[in-house]
């Protein structure tokens, strides 16, 4: 406890360094931009910041990163409120009260409520996170290598399984991320693997080449000549429309507080990000709602929960990554790639071996979320207007950029060659209904996971049986084991029990 | 056969080659035993659960009843768009290697330009026109990427 408050008070010491004030600012201005724009995803918009941070110092180069992971969520609310544009998948379901407010006119009241929740989940993640966080650590500082290995099992099949589409598939992806991650120089035995003595591939797949393929180029190749006009029609409000009324702060009160834990609760179960978190929370508030028939006709209810929700599990997503390592999404997944490529172990050690970047993060959180609030107010209006932009204007620049980005991450041509092969690929896995993110999970935790698997059973001589002898290890297997089998059951029973939503609103993600 | 069912078939017997072809790969490494893993160990490993994991999709594919109604139908295929950009990335690798970043930024987005319909020639050269005027600007002077504004490197 007393050495969460010290850790805050250092933390703040680096946040207001005016450098990392400034990286700070540009991150979240950049994710709150990238957050509005359509077609544009977070994913994407790390990857092509990432090779710029090179040069930089780790601690600012994390913190405007994660800048843009936060950022983006507060851009997606103004997307699906007022253009019925679920561009940023945690926001979809957002859409469905959100928008009709708008109809009525009461745009400006829905993000005054989503900017309300928003600050209450994101607040309740952060304090989640400078307590929790420390204590998992010091757990985690324990674990053998079985026990590392068994809980990366149990991240990687979660964050796979419980994500978006089918499970098995996820799988797949996680298995072939993996894979991918094991291309180049073995670190034990210095053979080159899978590099068919192509020698750029000795130091590995480049991650932004591949991030950038499989979310920036496929999403092109999938959006080209395929992206409706965008209808700004609703989209007129001024600062003063912000301020929701009493009675709508009170309606939605208990939804932003149930939202939050809802969000916290899926921010601690590795894989279910945000969009899980918001999903779940927009269909309990209906549940227990006393008049579910106004929901997806603007009730604010509908809008409070699952925003609060996804701002609570955006920053509660951070614990596992940076207090075990272990990232729950995709999104996360390249944060922790970006820790790497700065030369920073991830694991449990990062809280005291890197004090700066863990609390400094922490006090840019505070610092990022206030900024947006004071900015979103008034650039509501200039992301509506960037919204004009079209799509067909968006994607030669933004390929353009991701050429020069991946280009420049190590200075050689051969990584846009491996972009662009990704990109095919990505769109491929597309159509054939694969959802390519847990690729980056298996390909960030590959290397990690196998020299953990070996080193588990060099101790153990070989014998198997240490992951169940551990106690603890046994612990995550028999998760995996539930997990598994939950999934499988509810496979069986049919679905059942999901929440109605609009195929469209999830397939235009 | 209906659309899912294909797509599914399909599927899984990408994930068979990858992981069977990953698998053959990395049996030709160094096996070692489970108390000391050689660099094939793992690997193969991965490969032969991709290959299993593919089969089980082409299987229960067989297996799974009709699709709804509200599967989405295949987009349409987009030679135009999928052609300009795949052609944009492998310009700008040729002429940054070649001709210096000025033309490279200029053709590769003015031929991704292209690729949408509603572009015309005009459109697309002014807009190349205006991303190459800041990307030197940012990319060369700002930020110092390594390739020449003119000339091969």
């Amino acid at each position: 406890m007393e050495g969460s408050v010290a850790g805050l008070i250092h933390g703040f010491s680096v946040a207001l360094d005016w450098h990392n004030l400034v990286y700070c600012l540009i991150g979240v201005l950049a994710g709150n931009l990238v957050g509005v724009l359509p077609g544009m995803g977070v994913l994407s918009a790390i990857s092509i910041l990432l090779p710029l941070t090179y040069g930089m110092p780790p601690v600012g180069a994390v913190l405007m990163l994660a800048g843009l992971a936060y950022g983006a969520q507060y851009g997606g609310a103004i997307c699906s409120i007022l253009l019925n544009l679920p561009c940023h998948p945690p926001h979809a379901v957002t859409c469905l009260d959100g928008f009709p407010l708008t109809k009525q006119g009461k745009g400006g009241t829905a993000l005054g409520i989503t900017m309300m929740g928003a600050v209450f989940g994101a607040a309740f993640g952060i304090l989640q996170m400078i307590f929790t966080a420390p204590y998992i650590a010091k757990i985690a500082f324990s674990f053998g290598s079985a026990e590392i290995c068994s809980l990366m099992l149990l991240g990687l099949l979660a964050g796979s399984t419980l994500a978006k589409g089918s499970p098995l598939k996820g799988v797949a992806m996680t298995i072939l991320g993996l894979l991918l991650g094991l291309i180049g120089q073995d670190a034990d035995s210095g053979i080159e693997r899978f590099t068919f003595g192509v020698l750029n591939l000795d130091d590995g797949i480049e991650l932004v080449a591949l991030s950038l393929g499989l979310f920036g180029i496929a999403e092109f190749l999938r959006s080209v000549n395929n992206i409706a006009p965008i209808d700004t029609a609703y989209a007129k409000l001024g600062v003063s429309d912000l301020r929701p009324s009493r009675a709508d702060m009170k309606k939605a009160a208990f939804p932003v507080l149930r939202g939050t834990l809802i969000g916290s609760l899926c921010s601690l179960i590795p894989g279910t990000g945000p969009t899980i978190a918001s999903f779940v929370a927009y269909a309990a508030e209906k549940k227990i709602s006393k008049t579910p028939e106004r929901f997806g006709h603007g009730a604010i209810e509908g809008v409070a929960a699952p925003e609060a929700s996804t701002h609570s599990s955006v920053q509660g997503d951070f614990i596992p990554t940076m207090s075990l390592g272990i990232p729950g999404d995709a999104v996360m997944a390249l944060l922790l790639g970006a820790l790497i490529i700065h030369r920073i172990q991830p694991g449990p050690r990062l809280i005291i071996e890197h004090p700066d970047i863990f609390w400094g993060l922490i006090a840019s959180f505070w610092l990022g979320n206030l900024m947006l609030i004071f900015l979103n107010v008034p650039l509501i209006g200039v992301w509506v207007k960037l919204l004009m932009v079209p799509y067909r204007f968006l994607f030669p620049s933004a390929l353009f950029f991701i050429c020069i980005g991946v280009f420049a991450a190590k200075n050689t041509l051969f990584d846009v060659g491996t972009t662009l092969f990704f990109g095919l690929f990505g769109y491929l896995l597309l159509l054939l209904r694969f959802e390519p993110a847990p690729i980056l999970l298996g390909f960030v935790l590959g290397p990690r996971f196998e020299e953990n698997f070996r080193r588990a059973l060099k101790i153990a001589h070989g014998d198997l049986h240490t992951f169940i002898d551990r106690p603890i290890s046994a612990v995550f297997l028999a998760l995996c084991l539930l997990l598994v089998g939950t999934q499988i059951w509810v496979r069986l029973r049919g679905p059942k029990t999901r929440v109605a939503i609009p195929t469209s609103v999830l397939d235009t993600e | 056969m209906s659309l899912l069912h294909r797509r599914d078939y399909y599927a899984g017997a990408l994930m068979m080659l990858i992981g069977g072809g990953a698998a053959y790969v990395a049996s030709h490494y160094r096996m070692g035993s489970l108390t000391s893993m050689g660099p094939g160990y793992f690997p193969t490993l991965l490969g032969v659960a991709l290959a299993v994991i593919g089969i089980i999709i082409a299987g229960s594919a067989a297996y799974a009843p009709a699709p709804a109604s509200a599967e989405a139908p295949a987009p349409r295929p987009d030679w135009r768009g999928w052609l300009c950009i795949t052609g944009a990335a492998l310009l700008f690798i040729l002429l940054a290697r070649y001709a210096g970043l000025v033309a490279a930024t200029f053709v590769c987005v003015f031929v991704a330009a292209l690729g949408d319909r509603d572009n015309g020639w005009k459109e697309s050269a002014l807009l190349a026109a205006g991303i190459t005027g800041f990307g030197v600007l940012l990319f060369s002077f700002v930020l110092h990427v390594q390739i020449p504004i003119f000339g091969s490197m």
